[in-house]
């Protein structure tokens, strides 16, 4: 136990100082017991602030520190480490928070003071019953699980591959590239969208560090940080991917047919089957398919629900066909277990649909646009395929309906997004710059055509992209009207749109071929049930929450699982690929070391008193309580008590405070140094 | 069954008509009226415009005094059902407003009372009751149901019509009883009813592209359950035809939605006093009759 404390009361300029008499905090600490140096100082985080807790640890022979301050959060670490350099332990210094808990939240300084008093006092008394704690070190596994193989997790993939670290990249579809794959070309650069992410896709496949799983699903995430161990059901394709040479035959020859997933929901624009036009009948597959001609791997996937052999159990042609014998209708799903030690996240968006929502839905959908049940009504995913060269129509713009060339297209910017009324409240960022790429895509396709815009904001923040923008509006000729659309009807065939342009003041009635709304970014929509696999936290919209917005923007709560991409909120490409690389980076610092220091503020079970109750274990969030026996010499079962695994634990200290016998007990907060906290009030 | 009845006042004078074709037939149908005791004005229109403290006040009495019946409060006017609904909404929405609304018609009202629209309580009753005493089916005709602003908007409290933006329970009212209510696109387009008296030539713009739309959706007529829609509607078709320089004059009937039940029950046209309209529903009723 500590016997002689020094007080270090920090002004921090005026932050503490203008509200809190630090001078007088200090001269009270003086007198408590125990305390035998007590000093304030303008600014104790910097160099010469720390080099006086230093001088003092020796010069008073110090056995503990307290430093009332800012809020933990923000110095504990540096005065840690500062008193470690003197040759304390880390553990006896304490931090007690008179800014954010004090100074920042009154007013009156003889309260304050008095406050600050108190605070700093009820850490001496904390600090005086602290024992030096040591730093848990834990194996850790050199291999990354990253979860999506769209751009932000193919980047985070190939840059932990770079560092000769293997990777497991698991995505659920059949083909890696994600969204980017279905895009026609990009802002602000107009560069075509496959070209530049097709030959990362094959680096992906031909990497020997990298392990890539298509058509699988994360099962099970257990342990931590270093030392996860993941179960991965890889998902049947009925084609043994080993025999398989990718040469098409199957698909060529399949009679079966279905809507393209990758098309973006074309192929289900007018029901199924009933493919009237060019576009919705380009947006069909085969039940056996490669989704694009690009995709990584090339071995196709067998859909038993569009199947003659496995509707009707006739057919079979597939397998007739097929030169290498790879077709295989047994095959199952299989298991797989990986051993890893880091995670990155990287699952990527969804879309809104202005549809009709489900009945549980949080969201509203589009009611005055007709729910979007007229076919030439098309979400910008749908857009980019129609205009993309691979898309359904080869690149050659023809409306759904009718397959004519729409000579007027009307744009809807923020369908959804900052639409408090439908249930999303935030802006989805890119649609602004993939509106301005539309109207030039669209121009490009049909020059005498009319690109119509409705808009609320141009945000075109971002290098290069306001000037973007401008030459939508000035070299490409795109009307640009700031109003919303209230309402779109279909008269003869053309789509009506009612709105306004705010800033003459008038109301508008725009006939139009076309309508491409730019709904709102969604996360994906089972990414709540993927949180909770992964133990990582999210926001009322599923978006997955980093553990600081601004300096720790890829990391999650959980330590060991990384964020890259869209899963966090809405962002474009490179902003997706800088997040993948930063991912990376974090788990390649992790890999950097055979062992990993954790924080030794972790609790810990006293077998003697424990009684088994278990109210522990099912308090723990994090699953870190098991039970265990305790036998006798004889190897007779003794008891059966609770046990932490300190690689798990995260300190949260629930089990302390459920615990009924007070055998659970959190290193570092313990119930004597609680205690002591509060008697000192 | 029983229901309570909230008269209002265009029941007793431009919309005497639909308060006679709804008491025929909801008679048919079984439902007995119970009229609120001492119903006072709900302050439509001027009220409401004037002050919400008023419009407020008239209602909480008006619920109050419904409440003492133990029964739904129901209405055939959508402006009353609309003031109606509202004070139910306030409760939650202003509860201090509420307060002073108490205060000020020397009531305590507790939101016990259920407020409904006449076509609530047909489209609850559901389409097997509506045909029990079905006489004439109104076999092929082309309705256009138009539902206007106060039976949709707000969807947080106005809620009669159905879903706000496509409502359909007066299509499926009337596909009860045979006929074929049409898909068209001005369900709840503004009819300029607030601007009957100040801008005429709004109201006919407005009014008149509502009637185009259900004339180019092949409809024979349009049915409303609105007093306001009714009337504007109505005695605006050869101004409106004029303001939208069409070719083709507007002759559309604009009926009341019980006046088409009322014909398929049986009951004679003069009874329901659909003569009563401005533009002629001769050929209908012939039609139909």
């Amino acid at each position: 136990m500590a016997k002689r404390i020094g007080v270090f009361v920090c002004h921090c300029g005026k932050n503490i100082g203008d509200t809190v008499d630090c001078a007088a905090v200090a001269e009270a600490l003086r007198k408590v017991p125990g305390v035998v140096h007590s000093i304030d100082y303008r600014f104790v985080c910097s160099a010469p602030g720390q080099q006086l807790i230093a001088e003092a640890v020796a010069e008073h022979d110090l056995d503990g520190v307290v430093v009332g301050a800012c809020s933990p959060h923000m110095h504990e670490r540096t005065f840690r480490s500062t008193v470690e350099d003197a040759g304390l332990n880390p553990y006896m210094l304490e931090v007690a928070n008179i800014r954010e808990h004090c100074s920042w939240v009154h007013h009156d300084r003889d309260l304050a003071t008095l406050k600050a008093v108190e605070l700093v006092r009820m850490m001496v008394e904390k600090t005086l019953r602290n024992r030096p704690l040591e730093r848990i070190r834990v194996p850790m596994t050199k291999r990354a699980l990253v979860i999506g193989g769209g751009i932000a997790g193919i980047q985070a993939a190939l840059d932990i591959a770079a560092a000769d670290r293997e990777v497991i990249l698991l995505e659920r579809s059949p083909s890696i590239g994600g969204h980017m794959s279905q895009l026609s070309e990009t802002f602000p650069t107009l560069d075509c969208s496959q070209c530049i992410l097709t030959p990362r896709m094959v680096e992906v496949a031909k990497h020997p560090r990298i392990t890539l799983l298509t058509w699988s699903e994360l099962e099970k995430l257990e342990g931590y940080i270093g030392n996860f161990t993941t179960t991965i059901r890889k998902r049947t394709r009925y084609v043994d991917a080993e025999k398989c040479t990718g040469c098409g035959l199957c698909q060529e020859k399949c009679p079966g047919r279905m809507p393209n997933p990758f098309e973006a929901g074309l192929g289900d624009l007018d029901g199924p089957w009933k493919s009237v036009g060019d576009v919705v009948r380009g947006a069909h597959t085969k039940a056996i398919n490669v989704p694009f001609p690009q995709a990584v791997p090339s071995t196709p996937v067998l859909h038993p629900e569009y199947c003659l052999k496995f509707q009707k159990g006739t057919c079979g042609v597939c397998a007739k066909v097929c030169p290498t014998d790879a077709i295989d209708y047994e095959q199952q799903d299989e298991l797989l277990e990986f051993e890893v030690g880091a995670v990155v996240v990287a699952t990527g968006y969804d879309l809104y649909s202005i549809g009709r929502q489900p009945e549980d839905s949080p969201y509203e959908g589009y009611g005055e646009y007709g729910y979007g049940a007229d076919p030439d009504i098309i979400d910008s995913l749908q857009f980019e395929r129609l205009v993309s060269s691979s898309g359904p129509t080869n690149g050659i713009l023809k409306r759904p309906s009718d397959d004519r060339e729409p000579r007027t297209v009307a744009f809807l910017q923020c369908i959804g997004s900052r639409c408090p009324e439908k249930g999303l409240e935030y802006c989805s960022k890119i649609c602004c710059m993939y509106t301005a790429k539309h109207t030039m895509l669209y121009k490009h396709a049909v020059h005498d055509g009319r690109a119509v815009v409705f808009y609320m904001d141009v945000r075109a923040g971002g290098k290069r992209y306001d000037e973007f923008h401008r030459r939508a509006v000035e070299q490409d000729d795109a009307l640009y009207l700031r109003g919303r659309v209230s309402r779109i009807y279909r008269r003869d065939d053309k789509l009506i749109l009612q709105g306004a342009d705010t800033l003459s003041g008038e109301r508008l009635e725009v006939p139009v071929d076309l309508v491409v709304t730019a709904t709102a970014m969604l996360p994906q929509a089972d990414s709540r049930e993927l949180a909770q696999t992964l133990g990582v936290s999210y926001d009322r919209y599923g978006f997955y929450v980093e553990a600081h917005p601004k300096l720790r923007p890829v990391e999650t709560n959980t330590a060991g699982i990384h964020l890259a991409g869209a899963c966090q909120g809405p962002m474009d490409i490179p902003e997706a690929v800088a997040q993948g690389s930063a991912a990376a980076a974090k788990a390649l610092a992790l890999f950097a070391f055979d062992e990993l220091e954790r924080e030794p503020v972790v609790a810990s079970i006293n077998e003697v008193s424990c009684i088994g109750c278990w109210d522990c274990l099912n308090a723990c969030p994090y699953e870190a309580i098991t039970r265990k026996d305790l036998h006798d010499r004889r190897g007779e079962l003794l008891s059966r008590v609770a046990e932490v695994n300190p690689g798990l634990c995260q300190g949260c200290g629930l089990c302390s405070a459920v615990c009924r016998s007070n055998s659970a007990q959190l290193a570092g907060f313990n119930d004597l140094q609680l205690h002591a906290e509060l008697q000192a009030l | 069954m029983k229901i309570g009845y909230y008269p209002g006042c265009t029941s007793q004078g431009t919309s005497r008509e639909f308060e006679k074709s709804s008491r025929l037939v909801l008679d048919i149908l079984g439902v007995e009226l119970v009229e609120v005791p001492e119903w006072i004005c709900c302050g439509a229109s001027p009220g409401h415009q004037h002050s919400k403290l008023l419009s407020a006040s008239l209602n909480v009495y008006n619920l109050a005094r419904a409440s003492e019946l133990g029964l739904p409060v129901m209405t055939t006017c959508a402006m009353c059902y609309h003031r109606l609904a509202y004070v139910n909404d306030l409760r939650h929405s202003e509860p201090e407003l509420y307060a002073q609304a108490e205060r000020a018609a020397e009531v305590t009202y507790d939101g016990g009372a259920r407020v409904m629209h006449l076509l609530e309580l047909l489209a609850e009753l559901g389409p097997e009751k509506l045909r029990e005493p079905l006489q004439k089916p109104l076999d092929g005709l082309k309705a256009a149901c138009y539902y206007g602003c106060l039976l949709t908007r707000p969807p947080r409290f106005a809620t009669a019509g159905g879903d706000a933006e496509e409502p359909r329970a007066m299509d499926e009212v009337l596909a009860a009883v045979g006929a074929e209510p049409v898909e068209w696109t001005h369900r709840t387009e503004c009819c300029g009813a607030s601007f009957t008296f100040s801008r005429e030539d709004v109201v006919e713009r407005l009014s008149g592209k509502v009637l185009e739309a259900a004339r180019y959706a092949g409809a024979d007529c349009v049915v409303v359950s609105c007093p306001m829609c009714q009337l504007n509607l109505d005695i605006h078709q050869r101004g409106a035809s004029r303001a939208l320089e069409l070719e083709k004059r507007l002759k559309m009937p604009v009926v009341f939605l019980t006046e088409l039940l009322g014909l398929a029950y049986g009951i004679k046209s003069k009874e329901l006093e659909l003569n009563r309209h401005f533009t002629s529903t001769r050929e209908l009723v012939k039609r139909l009759g």
